[in-house]
């Protein structure tokens, strides 16, 4: 993305003032300025939209304690903030400029529907995120983004309002004609390149945001030595369809699971900041008894097939045996209320059927129940948006 | 002939840099296994500081068992002694007080009175965070030792290790259970 910017930057300066490198100065300093405003206060600013509140060890010791533990095993020096957000959605980010810096963020949803082990598996993804200064990249990257874009939108305005008029002129003043030809090549170059660049780069800074996600799930996997709870963390969370407030395409990447959540059933994958859920649960569940970085990418060559690994070398150099432990018992209120929802679930079934309604079973997993007088027609599934025949 | 002057001095550049970088890689992989050793301090000295608490709320029981109670006070002294010797001897020491303190809870059973008080339930609370927080700094010290070992094994960086006569290898703290908790418990009616 790096060598779009200062290609952009280079062509653009060339076609227009005829000096390269003062069009790469520009590009530079915008890129400067913007990544250093991100930079101070992009967790604040973050923070602030999603509507977060801090909490204190007294507020919450359940997920404190959780949030101290991930921070010794993930060598951190510092605590993180803490913060719940107040909304019925399951998610949970991270974000901090680095890692004495840094917030965690869980939505009000999600801490309440998790057991001790998936909530210390989430919060180790997220732990993993400021770990690995991913919070820093994907900064730096979408302010690299944000100058792309913002250098193409202008470069072609003042390309069409300048260049026209002034071309003509230039190519009449210069002395020999092999310069004008020159002019108009830097000129079609740096077309294109506007046209392109925005697309190459957003593409990019897609694919890194997914690596950083696979990377993030080994670190949880790492850190609490028990790939399960992030799995059913992540099965949970895949059963809930309710995209999460506030969310945008700035602040999506540092989102546990995509918080724009398509209709669709499949969506593509090279245009989305996360990977499947589907996939990442395979991932991890195929880690048989061994968490270290090494094993988290055979795991994932094994799901996907592939011969090319996902974690970069130099954080193999965790490789090695590392044993992962049994999952914690855990008899608590979530366990009671999931119990009591199930019996509730049964009778209100039975009543259904009493009063002759029928029940269509949709593939995300709801279960619809139609009464008698709207049969015959095009049901549309409130959670998905499937259309059922009843 | 001037250029290749420059191809070698680019060379000589990016070799010096990856020293540099591999050097300080080491550098940061050795005082991050001291300093995970030292966290382990810090969560086991929280334990020690939650026992006086403990013994107190619990003494003030009629007729609870003295054994046990002072069981557990001589255990923490010991462990506390024991916190300049060896990494054998600390293990062992830290290991006897989980089991003092295990026995006690298991007494405390049979006090409901006791399990009901509100100050025994706020530290015991504060015990079993404590001791979640001791198992995962040992974990967090293994992990460093781990990457201490591959870097200072795995080529390149070994090279690097062996010019600056870093230490090989570092030992892994061994889990403390002894050969009879290891064996599944048998249930019987």
């Amino acid at each position: 993305m790096g060598v779009f910017l200062i290609a952009l930057g280079w062509l653009l300066g060339s076609a227009i003032a005829g000096n390269g490198i003062a069009g790469l100065v520009i590009a530079l300093v915008v890129f400067g300025i913007l990544n250093l405003v991100a930079y101070t206060q992009g967790d604040s600013i973050l923070l602030s939209v999603a509507g977060a509140r801090k909490i204190k060890r007294e507020d919450h010791p359940r997920l404190y304690n959780v949030v101290e533990e991930m921070k010794i095993a993930s060598q951190l020096d510092k605590m993180p903030d803490i913060y719940i957000i107040d909304d019925p959605a399951l998610n949970a980010f991270a974000t901090g400029r680095d890692m004495n810096h840094a917030s965690v963020a869980i939505t009000s949803g999600l801490l309440g529907k998790l057991n001790r082990d998936e909530l210390q598996g989430v919060i180790a993804h997220e732990i993993g995120h400021v770990k690995n200064r991913d919070v820093l990249l994907m900064a730096m990257c979408s302010v690299l983004l944000g100058t792309i874009v913002i250098l193409s939108y202008y470069g072609s305005r003042i390309m069409m309002f300048g260049g026209m008029s002034g071309g003509g002129r230039r190519n009449s003043r210069s002395g020999s004609g092999g310069g004008g030809g020159g002019a108009i090549i830097i000129v079609v170059f740096a077309i294109v390149l506007m046209i392109l660049a925005p697309i190459f780069a957003q593409l990019i800074y897609l694919a890194i945001s997914r690596r950083r996600e696979y990377l993030a799930d080994a670190s949880s996997a790492l850190y609490t030595r028990n790939p399960e709870g992030l799995a059913s963390a992540l099965e949970k969370l895949q059963a809930s369809t309710q995209p999460v407030k506030n969310a945008n395409q700035a602040t999506a990447p540092m989102y546990i699971v995509n918080p724009f959540l398509s209709r669709s059933s499949s969506p593509t994958d090279w245009t989305s900041t996360h990977p499947p859920i589907q996939e990442r649960i395979r991932i991890l569940r195929a880690m048989a008894g061994n968490v270290s970085y090494s094993s988290y990418n055979e795991a994932y060559q094994k799901v996907k097939g592939t011969r090319g690994g996902v974690i970069a070398p130099q954080t193999a150099s965790l490789a090695g045996t590392v044993a992962a432990r049994a999952p914690s018992p855990e008899t608590g209120p979530v366990e009671e209320i999931t119990e009591k929802v199930d019996r509730t679930r049964e009778v209100s079934d039975l009543m259904f059927k009493l009063n002759d309604y029928r029940v269509i079973d949709c593939q995300c997993g709801t279960r619809l129940k139609i009464p008698p007088a709207l049969r015959g027609r095009t049901i549309r599934c409130p959670h998905c948006g499937r259309l059922h025949q009843a | 002939m001037s250029w290749i002057l420059w191809i070698v001095l680019a060379i000589v550049v990016i070799v010096v840099l990856w020293l540099w970088g591999s050097y300080n890689g080491l550098v940061r992989a050795r005082i991050a296994v001291k300093n995970a050793w030292a966290q382990i301090d810090v969560q086991l000295k929280r334990r020690w500081d939650l026992i006086p608490n403990l013994v107190e709320t619990v003494k003030g029981y009629k007729d609870f068992e003295r054994a046990t109670l002072e069981a557990v006070t001589k255990a923490r002294a010991s462990a506390q002694q024991a916190g300049n010797a060896p990494i054998a001897d600390r293990a062992k020491a830290e290991g006897e007080l989980s089991a003092a303190l295990g026995r006690l809870m298991v007494v405390v059973e049979r006090y409901p009175d006791l399990k009901a008080n509100q100050n025994f339930l706020a530290l015991q609370e504060e015990l079993t965070g404590t001791e979640n927080r001791i198992s995962f700094s040992r974990q967090a010290y293994n992990d460093s030792v781990l990457q201490y070992n591959n870097k200072t094994q795995q080529f390149p960086s070994n090279v690097v290790a062996g010019m600056f006569n870093f230490q090989k290898e570092q030992e892994f703290l061994q889990a403390t259970e002894s050969e009879a908790e290891r064996k599944a418990p048998k249930v019987s009616f």
